[in-house]
Order: C-alpha cells, then structure tokens, then sequence
C-alpha cells in the first residue's frame, strides 16, 4: 500500500519498494540504482559477490514500471556503479534494460558514481525542472521542491532497519532502490542538518510504505 | 634423550624442583613424531611441552626458528614468555625466546621474519599471517618442534580446524617437524590425537587426587525457574570468607554482571570482589587480572574468560552457579583451584531453580565416575578450506594436487573428497555461481598446472581478514564526562539499538542510564540506586549435553530420592503422582489449561536450542492443523506450547517428514541463517571484516550481508555457501540433530496424558523468560502499531 503526500503544490506517492510516482505526469522516480556493483567489487577489490544483483533490481524496476504504467521514468543518479559498469552488464541485462527504455521518455541523471557520459538509450542530464520540482542526484541547500538521492536513508523501527524516504516541506530524498545498497541513518548528522525539524521518514521495503517522524 | 643437560640439571638441583614422572616421560618421546599429553592443571604441562627443547637447544643452538608454540591466548603467549626466562636464565641458557601476536609492533614483526628467534611463541592467527607470506619456506625451513597448548579448546572451534591445516604445511615445510599437543582431561583422547596428527602417541599424566566437590546447600531451598543463583547470596558470601581466593563461575555475562551487582550490595564487610567478563574493556580486565595476580582480591565473578590458561594467583576454591551444563567444563574448571599438583580443588555447584538440583546432582555423580561428555566435531568446515586456499595462494603459486594431498593430513580434513576440495577451489577462484560473471575478474587464474592471484595487490586485502573469529559487531560504552568518559566496556549493536535515551542498564557491576549514542560509542551517565532494565549481552547459551540429560532421566527413573535434597525430592514424587516422570523410552507430554489458555508441554530433554527448533516446528504443524499456537517457550528438558484449542494427541504433529519440511521453510528466512550466513561467508572471503574506521566513513557504501543472503537464495540456491551455512546452523544454534535423536530414541512412543491443572514439573516453564509469540503478519502489525503511537505522540496523526 503507497502513501501520497504533498511537495510544493505536487501530489507524490511513495511506493512500498521505494520509488516515487507522481501520478499527474506519469512520472516514475527511482534513485541510486548502483547497477554493476557486484562486477565493480570483483574488478576493484577482487571480491566475487553473487552476481544477481543487476537482474534484481532490473526486475523490481519493471514491475514498478508495470504497475504504475509510467510514461516518463527518472533515475536520480548513480544508476550505475561507475563508469565502466555499463560495459560489465551481461548481454541479456543489457538487453532487458534496452526494452524498458523504448517507448518511455527515460532521463538518466548524473551521479557522483556515474558522472561521465553512458553509451545507453535516454536522455542524460544533470538536473530536471518539472511543473514545479527539480530533480537532481545531490540535495542543495536552500532548494524548493526538490527531489534527491544520494545517501540512502535509513531508519529502526519495530527492531528492524528499513530504507526510507525523507520529506519535508522543502524536499524529499528517495532511499536507494539497488539491490546491493547499504544506508545512511536518517539521524547522521548530513541528513538531520539537512532536514526540517517537523520531517517524515516514510519507511520502504515491507508490504506497506508508512510514516513515522524521522528519527534523528 | 632421557637426561637433561648438565646446565639444566643443576639449575634444577640448585632450585630444589624435581621433574614430575610425565616431564620425564615427555624428555624420553623427545623423537617421537607427534604426542598428546593429558595432564591435570597445575600438572607442569607446558614446562613438560618445553623440556626437549630446552634440553635440544641447551648446548650451542644453531641459529634459526626451533620450536614453535600456539596457544589459544595472546596473553598466555606472554606468561608463557616470562616463565620460560626463568630456567632459560637461570641456567644461562644461549636460547631466544620471543612472542609474536597481534599486539607485537610492524618493525618486531619484520625483523622476527628475517632473524626468527629459537623458540616463538604465538596464536593460530599469527602463524597464519606468518605462512601467507612469501618466505615462509626458507623461515621455517628449520623448524624441529611444534608445540600446541589447551589443544582441547582449540579443537572445539574452527580455530583448530585452520591450525590443523597451517601445521599440515608446516609439516611440508620441514618434514621432520615433531608435533606435542597439551591438553586438559578430555573424553575422547583417541579423537584428540587423531585432531593433533594422524600418528599420535597419547601420554596420560596422573590425574592428581579426584577433587572435592559437592552442592552448596543453603537455608532457603532454590526458586522454581530463573538462573543467576542470586538467593543463594549470603551463603556464597559466608564461603568467601572462608577461603583465601575464590572463582565464582556464571555461565553467561547478564548472569554474572546481575550477581556481581546484588553480592555488592550484600557485601557488608567490603570484602575485595572483582569480576571478569569478555565484555568488559581491555583496561578494566587487565586491572582485576593484576590485582588477582597480587593476591588482593578475596573473589572475582567471571564466566568462560577465566576457563583457560593462566595461573591466575592462589585460588582455593571455585563455585559453579547454575546447572554447568557439559561435565567436561565443570571438571575444566574445577581445575582452577589449587594450581598445586597432587592437592584435591575445591569446588562447590549452586543450582539456579529447583529442576537444576537434578541437574546438579547428575553433574555431581558424572564427576565422580569420570565420565565425560562430548560430542563429536564432525568433517572440517568448507569455509575455513576456502581461506587456507587464499592464504596459500597469497605465499605463492601453487598446484590443486599438491594442496589436496598436504589438507587430507590435517585431522579433520582427512575425509574431504577431491569434488569438495575442488568446489572449494572453484569458488576462491570464480565465485562458484552458477552464473559465470567473473572471467575477466577471477581471483585466481590458473596458469599451466599453477593457480597464483590474479591481482597480488589482492593479497594485503586477504591478509586482514585471515583467522576464524567473527567478532559479534558491538559498541564501546563510556561514561559520559568533560575528558572524554571511562571507557566502561561493550555492548553488542543489537543490545544498544533497543535502548532509548533514560534506560538503565548493568555493565561492569554498576547501573548506567543510557544517554546518547555518539560516533560508534555508547554514553551513558552513573545512576546509582536504580534498578537496571536488564543487562543483556547475549553471553554464549549452552545447552545441557546429551550425557546429562540421560543421566537426569536416570535420576527420575529412581523409585526415592534419597541423596536428593527434600524440596526437590518432594517435587519429584508430587508429579508421579499426578501424572508421570518422563524417562528415555517414552516422550512424555502434558496436556492441560491453565488460565483460559491450552497448553501442551513437551518433555524432550534436547537441550534448549533443539527444544526452541521444536517448538518453532510444532507451532508451524499446530498452525496448519488449525490448533491456534499463541505463544512458546523452550528450556533444556522442555517446550511449553499454548493456545486456543487443547492438543488431545501430540503424536501426529511429530512426523520428521513433515518436521524436515518445515524446516526447511523456515529456515529461508531465518535470522539464525543469515548470522550463521555472514560469519561463513568471512571466513570463506566472500565478504571482509567492518573495520572500526572503515564504517565511520560513507556507511552507505557498505551494505548488510543480509542481502547477499536472500539474493543467493533466490538464484543460486545450491551455492556452496549455502550449503556451508546450512550445515553450521544444523549443528550450532538450531541444532536438529538432536531433535532427531530425541525421536529416533523414543521410536514413536509419544504419550499425550490430558491432565486438569498445571503439573509440578511443567509449573517452573510458566515462570520462564524468553517466551516466543507466534506470528503470522506479526512484524507488519508490530510496526504498524509503532508507527501509529509515534505519529499520535508527535501530533501528526
């Protein structure tokens, strides 16, 4: 079950896997989607992670897509583990992520771990300004409406650690949606300095996305 | 070589000391290629180890590494050193001895490689980092004696299993290497030897006077459940007095931190009371270990730190609070008081709750007839194979044939097939997934017959992480003031997350309130006066051996109890008349209400982890059979089970079929699982050790290893990780095996008796804690209602 709440003068819903859909542009928000980490691991530090990761998050990707029927779909930076990780996809991911691509308008936008160009299909950019939102990878201080990624919130309840969105009057930060991403937690200093004092955590991962005051 | 060297011998005579008859026995084995030596404590067993040595080396040593010895303590590697000075310089004796661990400084470490003393005293995870290196042929080349202290405590964990393969190199290294292994009283020697080298002679020291041992009997008979010993207070206080040391033994550290807390508050004359736990910071251990040494303290509380190794001053007495769960670590323990050979120790065992009477009674009787439990280790881990595999490879090119050949001498390795070893390759190699990724990125690549590291950078990476101990990830704790806090001890992260701002907890023997947590550090302020929430530090859970739990069936098979205290006595008797004993043949269970709900309590005498297994199975066989479980709880003899519905015939529910096959449902997506997942897959190097500083910086970047768990499960079900994992959980903490010697013991004879009212043996399991709900969508509905609260108090809702 999603919860839809309200940034600037747009209604969002946050989705229990931790995308973003804005229902009145067909808008489907997805941030650090870390694709190739595992092909990264093994070519930098020698350690050989399962290498299921990339078809796992492809996977919950299109479901979302699916489920939303999203024309337009964002990806908030670092969507790639590097530069290089793109080349690393095994053919038929490569593929599957080809076939998502067509016929939507897909915006890759830059990240700190994939700054450079991508050989891939869709528009790359650097930030996006839509009906009132911008989109971008960093969170900027003083920013209106903004939509972000990067730290990967996370937070406790119920003895468990869940992914979260962050939202505030001013902003919303999405948590990661790659498979093998870790978390910051919503109380380091970087995301309580960030955020209002009256500021949502909207924790993902379990059946239904709900909200609680960040804890900080 | 039956006599000492001339030096040695007079240095001796000059002393007054005569060599007990197994150091002489152990002079006269000198060539022999391995011996086990069983010796009591205080029985001069490593001098009987060092003898030879010293005998060898005493006239003109050539230079280079001689004997090396491995222990399981870094701090017994430095006792070890200062004691062996004594008859070293005494007897002016030209030989070098030095230690090598973790704490000996870079340039030590470098210049230990390249001019190696005579004699290095070291630890499993030293020698490891010593034989990764390159030079390892030419440093140990020389190497004539290798010495293994406390071998019984290293065989029971995988610290052993990775000593047994780095000496089966060692053995390569210098093939007329001559192994000794010291140990306490064990009950399997052949094993033990078998562990120690395939050939291994056994020598069997005097065992000294059998000790004098007996049940602390105190004027108010013991509560009905809980443990700690706690009543019992005064009377301990009143055996302080009477010794001159005694060793208060716990079996976990909540235990001893709220004992150590309740006898201070007791503790009317000030007697000098310390306690040692592994919790407790470096500093603070080090300060009651110096004033033990001293001889200031009249008594220190403690758990299994304090089972191993050094002489830790004049103890005269040990108490055993709580049932000790396994005979060979009570008689271990025993041990530590009176480190005087041929004097009886003196012990005395304080039942917790009235079921561990029996227990102790059990334990006492066990004692006295020498037998000993033990269960059987098993084959070696995988896991630990695929990090001597990494290990090897980081020394230097090598050939599969050659490594099999040199790993199947190492004991537990011995049955290791060619297809494991090479599995085992495979995935140190490429991953081992049934995906191919990592062609361009294998780790190892194979050129001719030889597989090196693909990148040697690789190989400062692998070193960090080699040895076998997971760390559980924990917190330092301090007291909160302007110079930064006394560091206090530690508490595991999980312990620490259930805290908020206020709580007060025990941590070395004083309440602390729970201020902040800052920086990896937990702050917390003195409170003194308060109760404490609880200290829980999850301190290792034992469950009773299968010996005992025959031996306590033994005990209720009795027609009186005549040895048996009163109280206890009784209680026996109270329930055969209401129902029954249960007793080896049959499994008993009870059914009956109590309080509006049903309950069905299961007399399996398993042990508590098989008895948590079986209640998590059974709930999940209750459930489907529409009986409505609410709740469970599990101790070592039984499970206690309520619901809605009463359970007429317990029998059906005992299907193994329809037990595995739950097992396996549940076991996907078990916590247990993926603890027993990720300290496996750093072991095997699939992930590395958190370092403090590390996890500092950019916490996003790392990543649970939770995750890696639920991804090979989804595509790689058969990986050998899994299975490694698998099998880990199936012999620790879930322990089903003995869930299958339960019912392959009682052969399908289950008898459900259906009684009015709560019976005197199940009536201790009502007051257990630990009580486990059974919940379907329970975790969404825990969060959903957390959730709500929060929203409410904050105003949003």
């Amino acid at each position: 079950m999603s919860l839809t709440f309200r940034l600037a003068d747009a209604t969002l819903i946050a989705r229990p896997s931790g995308a973003l859909f804005w229902p009145d542009q067909g808008v489907l928000c997805v941030s650090d989607l870390h694709l190739g980490k595992s092909e990264r691991m093994a070519r930098r530090a020698g350690t050989l992670l399962p290498p299921y990761e990339t078809r796992e998050t492809l996977a919950r990707l299109e479901a979302e897509v699916e489920a939303t029927g999203a024309r337009r779909v964002i990806c908030l930076g670092d969507s790639f583990d590097d530069a290089a990780s793109l080349d690393g996809l095994e053919e038929g991911d490569r593929l599957w992520l080809t076939r998502m691509i067509a016929g939507r308008d897909w915006i890759w936008i830059a990240g700190n771990h994939d700054a450079g160009p991508l050989e891939i299909a869709g528009s790359h950019r650097a930030e996006v300004h839509l009906a009132g939102l911008v989109f971008r990878h960093i969170a900027q201080t003083g920013a209106q409406g903004e939509v972000s990624g990067h730290y990967h919130p996370k937070a406790r309840l119920a003895g468990k650690v869940w992914r979260c969105f962050l939202a505030d009057r001013q902003r919303l930060i999405l948590p990661a949606f790659g498979t093998y991403t870790g978390g910051l937690w919503s109380h380091d200093p970087a995301l309580s300095g960030l955020m209002q004092p009256d500021a949502l955590a909207i924790l993902a991962g379990g059946a239904v996305a709900r909200a609680i005051p960040m804890p900080r | 070589m039956k006599t000492l060297p001339p030096a040695l011998s007079h240095w001796f005579a000059a002393k007054g000391w005569t060599l007990h008859p197994h150091q002489w026995d152990m002079l006269a084995r000198a060539g022999d290629p391995a011996t086990l030596l069983i010796a009591p404590t205080g029985g001069g067993k490593t001098l009987a180890g060092f003898l030879p040595t010293l005998a060898e080396l005493a006239e003109a040593p050539p230079k280079g590494l001689h004997t090396l010895y491995i222990s399981p303590l870094k701090a017994l590697a430095a006792d070890i050193r200062r004691n062996l000075r004594t008859p070293i310089e005494g007897a002016n004796l030209p030989i070098r001895v030095e230690d090598r661990t973790g704490d000996t400084s870079y340039t030590q470490r470098r210049r230990q490689r390249a001019d190696p003393p005579h004699i290095l005293l070291t630890t499993p995870e030293s020698l490891a980092l010593l034989l990764s290196y390159e030079d390892a042929p030419r440093v140990f080349a020389g190497l004539q004696r290798v010495v293994l202290d406390e071998i019984h405590a290293l065989a029971e964990s995988k610290r052993g299993d990775q000593l047994t393969l780095l000496i089966a190199r060692l053995q390569r290294l210098a093939p007329g290497l001559r192994r000794v292994g010291l140990s306490a009283t064990v009950e399997d020697p052949p094993a033990l030897a078998r562990f120690l080298a395939p050939d291994a002679g056994i020598l069997l020291a005097d065992p000294g006077p059998a000790p004098d041992i007996s049940m602390l009997e105190t004027e108010a008979p013991p509560p009905w459940s809980g443990g700690g010993g706690r009543y019992a207070i005064p009377a301990i206080l009143e055996q302080v007095k009477r010794h001159r040391t005694t060793l208060i033994f716990h079996n976990t550290r909540a235990q001893a931190e709220l004992f150590f807390h309740d006898l201070w508050l007791n503790n009317t004359e000030d007697l000098p009371i310390g306690i040692h736990h592994g919790s407790l910071s470096r500093e603070q251990r080090e300060r009651v270990e110096a004033a033990m040494v001293a001889g200031s303290l009249r008594a220190i509380v403690c758990t299994g730190s304090l089972d191993l190794g050094i002489d830790w001053g004049d103890v005269d007495l040990v108490i055993q609070v709580g049932a000790p769960k396994n005979v060979k670590r009570l008689v271990q323990r025993i041990g530590r008081a009176n480190h005087r050979y041929n004097a009886p120790s003196k012990a005395l065992l304080l039942p917790a709750n009235r079921f561990e009477v029996v227990e102790c009674k059990a334990a006492l009787d066990a004692v006295r007839e020498h037998t000993l439990d033990g269960e059987p280790r098993g084959p070696g881990p995988r896991d630990v194979l695929c990090q001597h595999i990494l290990l090897t490879a980081c020394a230097g090119p090598f050939e599969a044939d050659a490594l099999y050949a040199e790993v199947i001498t190492a004991g537990p390795y011995a049955a290791l097939t060619r297809a494991q070893f090479d599995a085992a390759l495979d995935f140190v190699a490429t991953g081992g997934y049934a995906l191919r990724a990592y062609d361009r990125w294998q780790r190892l690549k194979q050129t001719g017959s030889q597989w090196h590291l693909r990148d040697p950078r690789a190989a400062a990476v692998i070193r960090q992480n080699l040895g076998t101990i997971i760390d559980i990830e924990t917190l330092k704790v301090r007291l909160k003031n302007r110079a930064g806090g006394i560091p206090l001890g530690e508490v595991e992260e999980s312990f620490a997350a259930t805290l908020t701002p206020g709580d007060t907890f025990l941590i070395g023997g004083q309440v602390v309130r729970y201020e902040s947590l800052r920086e990896m550090t937990v702050e917390v302020t003195n409170q003194p006066g308060r109760d404490p929430k609880v200290a829980v530090f999850n301190g290792t859970k034992f469950a009773t051996s299968t010996l005992l739990t025959h031996r306590i069936l033994d005990i209720f098979a009795q027609s009186r109890w005549p040895d048996l205290p009163a109280h206890t006595a009784e209680w026996l008797s109270l329930q055969r008349e209401v129902s029954r004993l249960p007793d080896a043949d049959t499994l008993l269970c009870e059914s009956f209400p109590h309080d509006g709900r049903e309950h069905l309590v299961i007399y399996g005498f398993a042990g508590r982890n098989a008895q948590q297994t079986l209640g998590l199975l059974l709930t999940k066989a209750m459930e489907e059979a529409g009986l409505a479980p609410l709740g469970f709880v599990a101790t070592d003899y039984a499970t206690l089970i309520w619901g809605i519905d009463a359970v007429t015939d317990a029998a059906p529910l005992f299907d193994l079929q329809a037990l595995q096959d739950g097992l396996e449902t549940w076991l996907a997506g078990n916590a247990v699982m993926k603890r027993t997942f990720r300290a496996s897959a750093i072991i095997a190097g699939l992930i590395e050790r958190s370092h403090q500083g590390r996890r500092k910086s950019g916490r996003q970047a790392t990543f649970s290893s939770d995750i890696l768990y639920d991804t090979l499960r989804k595509y790689d079900p058969d990986h050998l990780l899994l299975q490694i994992t698998r099998e880990e959980a199936m012999r620790g903490l879930i322990d089903f095996a003995r869930v299958e010697e339960m019912l392959a013991r009682v052969a399908g004879r289950i008898e459900t008796r259906r009684l009015p009212r709560v019976t005197p043996l199940a009536a201790p399991l009502f007051l257990e804690p630990g009580r486990i709900p059974v919940q379907g969508a329970g975790r969404e509905r825990l969060a959903e209602d957390a959730a709500r609260r929060l929203m409410e108090a904050a105003g949003l809702a």
